[in-house]
């Protein structure tokens, strides 16, 4: 499948700094390894939301300069870090203890596949993966208020991402509540998936074309008011 | 008086049983107890089962345990690392088993263990593979299934500072899974990077107590490496 040629995807950075922008100041936020840890970088100094590493840092800050400078300081990717001011550091079980109870107002992550109903998959390709490695990704889903996804519309062989029903083993069920990919913003609700934004160029039947699931678009919100 | 504070690996090591589980803390190589693997590894205790967030790095330290076929079963949230090929190699072969645990199932479950809980429920995988075979309870109208305790026959801990009673502070991130194994473990033996004097440790800031330590021994190290 593909899109027309007169259509700019966004790139991973745009789609980082797409995201930046939903972001409200005071949150307290995990960012995945990949694309989401971008976001990070498209959010404004004087903004102050609290980024969480699985490993024990909250009030996470910028990469260190020079790289290893402080070799104790580390985040989920296992990247050096720095602590912002107000930051600090706790053990495992308070780190996940923040995630499952509720404490985090938002988590992006990547992901394989996410289902229309919400089912996102990312922790493995097949049942029988050698050593599939699940990490942190299925307390983040289920702990989180709320779960974005951060991903491109299509696999690098033009397969679609967002589906009707995930193939992929599940890391979680009916959790994802909003999708932001190169081509688009999608919201996930309790009646399917609503399109939010359409990249610039792009109509709402390309949209529907690279998509394995049903797709509406959102009623502008000036009209949303009766 | 109370010296937990011993001068030798071998005493560190002493009375380690054939077929213990074994609770290895760091997240990578920050944390991560490294003298106390090979002081393991030379101590002999085989048949073992390795609690650890990472399947260990090239062919040292957990990778080396690993492959000198001592370890029966690996419990694991992620069994990859900047080069585990060690463990990779087992696996295929099938000569170790895994258990894979999401990270904060594994940190609470060995929680629990050091708390008296001997099994609690969560809402972390349910509807997924790994929560096939589980006891499922919907409480509340949301569903959880049971996850077990996860004890300790011994923990393996590094730590930033230490005294003679077992008290321990960490170093930034390397506090990781250190205090809940700490808590975990049967016999929990700390390795240290400074051993200081009784009452140098702030009561405030303490980060555990040495109510959960019984043997520590000075191993001023430095920084750890990058990677794992």
């Amino acid at each position: 499948m593909s899109i027309s040629s007169n259509v700019a995807p966004r790139t991973r950075k745009e789609i980082a700094a797409r995201i930046a922008v939903d972001i409200c100041e005071g949150w307290y936020v995990n960012l995945g390894i990949g694309m989401p840890t971008m976001v990070a970088n498209s959010i404004p100094d004087d903004c102050e939301v609290v980024l969480h590493s699985e490993n024990g840092v909250l009030g996470m800050g910028a990469a260190q300069e020079p790289s290893g400078s402080q070799p104790w300081l580390i985040n989920a990717g296992k990247n050096y870090v720095t602590l912002r001011t107000g930051g600090a550091y706790v053990h495992h079980a308070d780190s996940f203890a923040m995630i499952r109870g509720g404490h985090l107002d938002l988590c992006i992550l990547g992901a394989f596949q996410v289902a229309n109903n919400g089912d996102i998959a990312n922790w493995a390709t097949s049942e029988n993966d050698t050593a599939p490695a699940v990490g942190g990704a299925m307390d983040l889903c289920v702990g989180a208020k709320n779960l974005w996804v951060a991903m491109n519309h299509l696999t690098k062989d033009g397969t679609p991402k967002i589906v009707e029903s995930c193939t992929y083993p599940l890391t979680a069920t009916s959790v994802v509540k909003r999708i932001y990919t190169d081509l688009a913003v999608i919201s996930v609700g309790t009646d399917g998936l609503e399109v939010d934004e359409l990249t610039s160029g792009l109509t709402f039947d390309e949209l529907q074309n690279v998509t394995d699931a049903p797709l509406r678009m959102a009623r502008p919100s000036a009209q949303s008011t009766e | 008086m109370i010296n937990k504070i011993v001068q030798s690996m071998a005493d560190a090591m002493n009375g380690v049983q054939d077929g213990s589980t074994v609770l290895l803390a760091g997240f990578g190589a920050v944390g991560q107890p490294v003298y106390l693997i090979d002081g393991l590894i030379e101590q002999g205790a085989s048949n073992l089962t390795i609690v650890a967030n990472n399947p260990g790095v090239g062919r040292v330290g957990l990778a080396r345990l690993l492959e000198l076929g001592r370890v029966r079963k690996v419990i694991c949230s992620f069994p990859r690392s900047s080069d585990p090929v060690v463990f990779v190699e087992l696996y295929r072969e099938g000569r170790i088993e895994l258990e894979i645990v999401p990270q904060g199932t594994m940190a609470e479950r060995m929680r629990a263990a050091g708390a008296g809980i001997p099994a609690f429920f969560s809402a972390t995988s349910v509807g997924t593979k790994l929560a096939e075979g589980k006891e499922h309870r919907e409480i509340d109208g949301r569903t959880y299934v049971l996850e077990k305790a996860l004890p300790g026959d011994l923990a393996l801990v590094e730590c930033w500072q230490a005294d003679r009673w077992g008290n321990l502070i960490y170093k930034q991130s390397g506090r990781n899974f250190n205090p809940v194994m700490a808590m975990a473990g049967k016999l929990t033996v700390v390795q240290t990077q400074h051993v200081v004097d009784l009452g140098d440790l702030d009561p405030e800031v303490i980060i555990t107590p040495g109510i959960f330590v019984d043997r520590v021994i000075h191993v001023p190290y430095g920084d750890p490496p990058f990677g794992g």
